[in-house]
């Protein structure tokens, strides 16, 4: 069988020690040390963060994914209208689709109107940007993997052959 | 109405009462009833079964798949297991006449045994080992002889002593592989020379293999796949341990045509066929499951090290188990029997482990440890254990110092 690799064990569970991390794998501490240094060495690791659930923080952040079809540029393509997008702080996420649209944004502001007028002032008046599609997020189920309501757990037995 | 008369022996089958009760049930009713207890003591994953695989079932009833089977299953369900045998582990099996889909692997013990067994005929068993062997064969007629496995040989058998026990009237071998509840594989040399003993006395083997996929050091040998135990061998697995399909009591057997003939004539009087939904969902287990079977042997891998070298730093002697997800070290040095040891520790620290003695005599002076447990909950036992220990050693001490 394939053991997971330290990177996998990370991604799993950013917060895992060089220690934890020797122990499950059946390697050293200082070779579990060694590998997650050249992870963050090489940029591999580009940071941790913590998954939270916006319903019981209190805040009233508001998110919208936003479809954005541009006009590449000759050279550059799309690489410079979306860095010229992505560098917005407001751009939690920028990925290049495929599809009827080119960019697809996460916008995270304060209010509805923050989000609104990003969006009528920053985003759809930059040359190439040809058209915007805003969706408001709803309700969050599920985060990179995590479900976010807890669901009822099973009992299983004390004790079992 | 006259009142209910004492109950004689003579009132229920006197076979049946002379089986002892599962040391698990016995240790089992200590904990009912409890609450906040950590329990390494289950037999079964703590995953939930693999969401696509309840998708499937779901999906089957809302077709109105709410028939039965034929006896032997669904043969889209037997072509599955028969095409997931030959890729995996190398055997080929026919799905129309060499497989049948059971009720689990315990009722494909039982309808194999009973498909086998003639009165007077003897069937060995390698323990420590899972609890059902002994007494089914019981109920099944035969006499059981026991070979003892023990921790100085790694839960290896002796194969001199296994041959000592064979006798003209021996019919049939348990081999549990991986095994519960010592998480011993056995190495390829050793079933080579159990092959040997098997074709020289002309035995049959029931090898129960649904652990396989919870190997962990080295490859899973597949007992058939040896030179001439296709022949002479019914495999029993399953999809309880390695889909985490325990409540979907889903098995199969599969073997030589003419013992699976008998077995699935034994299963359509008593079982039928296995529910229809569970197939279809074992269907889909066996096409796609392959990613989440392994991410879960990945987790068990990592928990494994993480007990054993929890229970070794406690100062409970174990061996690094190589399959299934169980660890089962000595208790020996305490001075307690493994029940006391178990009742105790259930009784002071509320962790639920499970007596050795309970698969069998040579299990003594050991427990079980399931690490199909979250790593909290097994670093919360761990941390209690060890607590437990260290308040018996002064004890220990003074008794001996008086």
């Amino acid at each position: 069988m394939m053991s997971r690799t330290v990177l996998q064990l990370l991604r799993a569970e950013g917060r895992l020690s060089a220690p934890e991390i020797a122990e499950r794998l059946g390697i050293t501490p200082a070779e579990a040390a060694a590998e997650v240094k050249r992870l963050h060495d090489e940029k591999v690791i580009l940071g941790y963060r913590a998954i939270i659930n916006p319903e019981k923080t209190g805040e009233d952040s508001v998110l919208a994914i936003i479809e954005v079809k541009v006009t590449p540029q000759r050279e550059v393509g799309f690489d410079a209208i979306a860095r010229r997008i992505y560098k917005f702080p407001e751009v939690r996420t920028c990925y290049l689709m495929s599809g009827t649209y080119d960019l697809l944004l996460l916008v995270e502001g304060e209010s509805l109107r923050q989000v609104a007028s990003f969006v009528a002032e920053k985003l759809a008046t930059l040359e190439h940007v040809s058209s915007t599609t805003t969706h408001f997020l709803l309700r969050k189920y599920k985060e990179d993997g995590l479900v976010i309501h807890e669901e009822d757990e099973t009992e299983r037995l004390a004790v079992s052959a | 109405m006259s009142p209910v008369p004492h109950k004689t022996p003579s009132r229920v089958s006197r076979l049946v009462e002379s089986l002892p009760p599962s040391g698990i049930r016995k240790f089992f009713d200590l904990v009912i009833g409890r609450e906040d207890i950590v329990s390494l003591g289950v037999g079964e994953p703590d995953f939930a079964t693999p969401w696509r695989i309840c998708e499937a079932a779901v999906y089957a009833i809302e077709r109105g798949q709410t028939s039965y089977t034929s006896n032997r299953g669904l043969i889209a369900a037997r072509n599955a297991i028969a095409d997931y045998l030959q890729n995996r582990f190398g055997v080929e099996y026919h799905p129309a006449t060499d497989v049948c889909i059971t009720v689990g692997v315990s009722q494909g013990i039982d309808i194999t045994l009973r498909a086998i067994v003639n009165p007077g005929d003897e069937v060995i068993v390698i323990e420590p080992c899972y609890v059902a062997y002994r007494p089914m064969a019981l109920l099944a007629g035969a006499e059981v002889r026991i070979l003892p496995t023990f921790m100085r040989d790694g839960f290896q058998p002796d194969l001199e002593r296994l041959e000592s026990l064979v006798t003209p009237r021996t019919k049939a071998l348990f081999l549990c592989n991986p095994n519960n509840p010592t998480g011993t594989t056995y190495a390829r040399a050793t079933l080579e020379g159990i092959a040997d003993i098997v074709r020289r006395h002309d035995l049959i083997v029931l090898s129960d293999e649904v652990y396989a996929e919870l190997t962990y050091e080295g490859e899973h040998v597949c007992f058939p796949t040896l030179d001439g135990m296709r022949e002479r061998t019914v495999l029993l697995s399953g999809f309880s341990k390695a889909w985490a399909m325990t409540g979907w009591r889903l098995g199969y057997i599969a073997g030589p045509r003419d013992i699976i003939e008998m077995a699935v004539k034994v299963h359509q009087y008593s079982m039928m066929c296995a529910p229809i939904m569970a197939q279809y969902a074992a269907i889909e287990a066996l096409k796609n499951g392959r990613r989440d079977v392994d991410d879960m042997v990945a987790a068990y891998d990592e928990r494994r090290r993480v007990i054993t070298n929890g229970l070794r730093a406690i100062g409970l002697p174990c061996i690094l188990p190589a399959g299934a997800f169980y660890v089962f070290p000595s208790i020996a040095h305490t001075g307690m029997t493994s029940e006391q040891f178990c009742t105790e520790l259930l009784n002071q620290t509320n962790v639920a482990v499970v007596p050795g003695n309970a698969f069998g005599e040579s299990g003594e002076g050991h427990v079980r440890c399931a690490y199909a447990a979250s790593l909290e909950q097994i670093r919360t036992a761990l941390d209690r254990m060890g607590d437990f220990i260290g308040a018996l050693r002064p004890l220990k001490n003074h008794a001996l110092a008086q």
